[in-house]
C-alpha cells in the first residue's frame, strides 16, 4: 500500500500525489532558477534600478513557476490517469462528482488572491524604496532620493557645478528623430552621447522638443516618456561601468527605428575629465542654446524658431532676418 | 432574395473589402517618388576618398510634391542629378562631400545642431571658410542638416537669404543664390546607416516634420555600405 492510498478503502488519494509531484517539481524549478538563471536575467545590475528590475522579474518568475507546473502536472496527471482510452476506466457520467468542489473553489481564489496582493505590495515596496523603479514620476515626483530636489533647484537657478557626491542632473531632449543630453551641472553644455559617472544618483529630466517620445535605456532600468512641454523625471543609483542602450519606445515617426544610441557608465573621475572637457570643447555653442530649463516651447510651425524655455519672447523676427520662408 | 442571390451579395461584398484593405496597404506602403540606388563604389580608385555632391533644394520642382524640398544627388557614373537618397559607399573610406544649400534658413529648433560633429576636423567649409560652430539665430541661419546619427555626423547647412529670388525647381544651377559646404567623414564597417535631416523643414505639417520629412527620398536615405 502506498502512502497515497486510502488505508480504509485502498483507493488512491489523487489529491496527495498531484500535490507532491507539484511541490517537488516547484521547489526544483525554483532554486534552480534562483541559483542559475536569477543573477544573469535582464536588465543586468548596472544601476539600482536596473538590479531591483532582476529582483522583481525573479521573484515573480519564482512565484509565476509553480502556478504554471501545477497546471502541467494536473494535466499530465489526468490524461495518463483518466484517460478515456484506458481499459477499465469507466466514462465521465457528470452527476455530483461534476457539479465542483467547494473547498478546490473556495481555496483557489484565496490562494489567487493572496498571491497577487502580495505581488501588489512587493512591487508597491519597490516603487517606494528604489525612487519610482527608474520610471518617469512627472515633474513633481512622489518618490524622490536624498539632495535630488537640491540639485534640481540648483540646475536651475545657479547652475551649481556637480561633484562626487551629488545627484547628478542630466536632461533628456528628445525629438524627431535624436535623443540629446544637456548638463545643467557643468555649463548646461548640450550633446549627443550619455555619460554618467558610477556610485552616483542621476535624476534624469526628460522632455522633448515635439511629439511624445520614450526615452528607455534598457541595462540601466529607466524608463520615462518623454512629451512636449513637460519635464518627466527619473532616478537611478549607478553602481558599476558598463554600456548601455537608449532606444526610443514610442512609435515617433519614420525614423523611429533609428531614434537610439549607446552609453556609459564610467568612473567618477573619467566623467568628470570628460565633462569638463565637452564643457571646455562646446563653450561656444552652449552660448548659443536656449539658457537651461526643464521645459521648452518650440516654434510648432515648422523650420522656423528655436527651443525657449516656458514663456519665453521668441528673440527674433525671422523675416526681418532670415526673410520669407520658401 | 434566393439563397444564391445572397450567396453571390455575401461574395461580392466579401471581394469589395478584400479590395479595399490590399488598395490602402498598397498605397500604405507605395514610396513618395520611385527612387533607387547610386553607386559610389566604382567612382574612384581603390584607396581613394569618395567624392559626394549633392543639393538641398527648397522646392523639387517635379514628380508628386513639386513643392517639396529635397535632397538630389549627382551620379558618379552619369554625371546627372537624381533624386536618390540611398547612396552606395565602400566600407572603411573617407568620404569627401560637397553639398550645395539652395534653400533659406532660420534658427535650428535645436541649436546643438549647430555644432559640426563627426567630421573630419569636426569643421566644415562654408564657401571656403573653416566652420566649427554656426550660430543659427545669427547671419542667414540654417536649412537644413546632413545628420548620420549612428557615425555621429552632424553638419548644418547654412541657409542663404531668403528675400533673394532663390531656386524652385531642382536640379538647381550654381548661378543661383546657394551656399557651398564641404566636409569629410569616414565610413564604417559593412551595413544599412541612415542619414537624415535634423531641420523640421516639413512646411505645413505637425512639428515640421511630416511630408518631405518622413518620405524616402526627400531629406532623409540610406548609406548602403558595403565591402569592396
Amino acid at each position: 500500500m502506498s502512502a497515497n492510498e486510502n488505508p480504509m478503502t485502498g483507493e488512491v488519494n489523487h489529491l496527495r500525489r498531484i500535490a507532491t509531484i507539484w511541490v517537488v517539481i516547484s521547489v526544483v524549478a525554483d532554486l534552480l532558477f534562483w541559483f542559475l538563471v536569477g543573477p544573469h536575467m535582464a536588465p543586468g545590475r548596472l544601476t539600482s534600478t536596473a538590479k531591483s528590475d532582476q529582483l522583481d522579474i525573479n521573484v515573480l518568475m519564482v512565484i509565476a513557476m509553480p502556478v504554471m507546473i501545477l497546471i502541467w502536472v494536473f494535466l499530465g496527471y489526468s490524461i495518463r490517469t483518466w484517460s478515456a482510452k484506458r481499459e477499465g476506466v469507466p466514462e465521465p457520467v457528470g452527476g455530483e462528482a461534476a457539479r465542483g468542489n467547494r473547498k478546490v473553489q473556495v481555496g483557489w481564489i484565496v490562494i489567487t488572491s493572496v498571491t497577487v496582493l502580495l505581488l501588489a505590495g512587493f512591487g508597491t515596496l519597490a516603487l517606494i524604496t528604489d525612487h519610482g523603479s527608474g520610471g518617469g514620476e512627472g515633474p513633481n515626483p512622489i518618490f524622490t532620493p536624498n539632495g535630488a530636489t537640491a540639485a534640481e533647484t540648483a540646475a536651475l537657478t545657479t547652475g551649481d557645478s556637480w561633484s562626487p557626491g551629488k545627484v547628478l542632473v542630466v536632461q533628456v531632449i528628445a525629438q524627431q528623430w535624436k535623443f540629446t543630453y544637456r548638463y545643467p551641472g557643468f555649463g548646461g553644455f548640450e550633446t549627443s552621447q550619455l555619460v554618467l559617472p558610477t556610485d552616483t544618483t542621476i535624476a534624469f529630466n526628460v522632455t522633448s522638443l515635439d511629439v511624445i517620445h520614450s526615452f528607455w535605456a534598457y541595462q540601466l532600468g529607466v524608463k520615462a516618456d518623454a512629451n512636449p512641454q513637460l519635464n518627466n523625471v527619473a532616478f537611478t543609483d549607478t553602481k558599476q561601468p558598463g554600456d548601455f542602450v537608449v532606444r526610443c519606445s514610442e512609435l515617433c515617426g519614420l525614423w523611429h527605428g533609428a531614434m537610439f544610441d549607446y552609453g556609459r557608465v564610467v568612473s567618477q573621475s573619467a566623467f568628470s575629465t570628460w565633462a569638463s572637457g565637452t564643457e571646455t570643447a562646446n563653450a561656444t555653442n552652449t552660448s548659443d542654446l536656449a539658457p537651461f530649463a526643464y521645459t521648452y516651447v518650440p516654434d510648432a510651425n515648422g523650420a522656423a524658431g528655436g527651443y525657449y524655455i516656458d514663456g519665453g519672447v521668441t528673440p527674433y523676427s525671422k523675416s526681418e532676418l532670415y526673410g520669407a520662408k520658401s | 432574395m434566393s439563397m444564391r442571390g445572397r450567396l453571390t451579395t455575401v461574395l461580392v461584398l466579401f471581394l469589395v473589402g478584400v479590395g479595399l484593405v490590399v488598395l490602402s496597404v498598397a498605397t500604405f506602403l507605395k514610396p513618395g517618388t520611385p527612387g533607387g540606388v547610386t553607386d559610389f563604389t566604382k567612382s574612384q580608385a581603390a584607396g581613394q576618398p569618395v567624392h559626394v555632391l549633392a543639393q538641398t533644394v527648397g522646392s523639387i520642382g517635379f514628380g508628386a510634391h513639386p513643392t517639396w524640398v529635397s535632397y538630389m544627388v549627382m551620379n558618379p557614373t552619369t554625371h546627372k542629378w537624381v533624386q536618390d537618397t540611398t547612396w552606395k559607399l565602400p566600407a572603411h573610406s573617407k568620404i569627401d562631400m560637397t553639398i550645395e544649400q539652395f534653400d533659406s534658413g532660420s534658427p535650428l529648433r535645436n541649436q546643438e545642431w549647430g555644432q559640426i560633429q563627426g567630421t573630419v576636423g569636426h569643421s566644415m567649409q562654408l564657401n571656403g571658410k573653416t566652420v566649427s560652430v554656426y550660430n543659427s539665430f545669427t547671419g542667414t541661419g540654417v536649412g537644413h542638416t546632413f545628420a548620420i546619427p549612428t557615425l555621429g555626423v552632424s553638419v548644418p547647412l547654412v541657409g542663404v537669404n531668403g528675400n533673394d529670388t532663390l531656386c524652385g525647381e531642382a536640379p538647381c544651377s550654381t548661378k543661383m543664390p546657394h551656399n557651398e559646404i564641404t566636409f569629410s567623414f569616414e565610413t564604417q564597417g559593412a551595413g544599412s546607416y541612415p542619414w537624415q535631416c535634423f531641420v523640421p523643414c516639413g512646411l505645413g505639417f505637425l512639428y515640421g516634420n511630416g511630408g518631405p520629412m518622413s518620405t524616402q527620398n526627400y531629406m532623409g536615405g540610406f548609406l548602403e555600405v558595403v565591402n569592396t
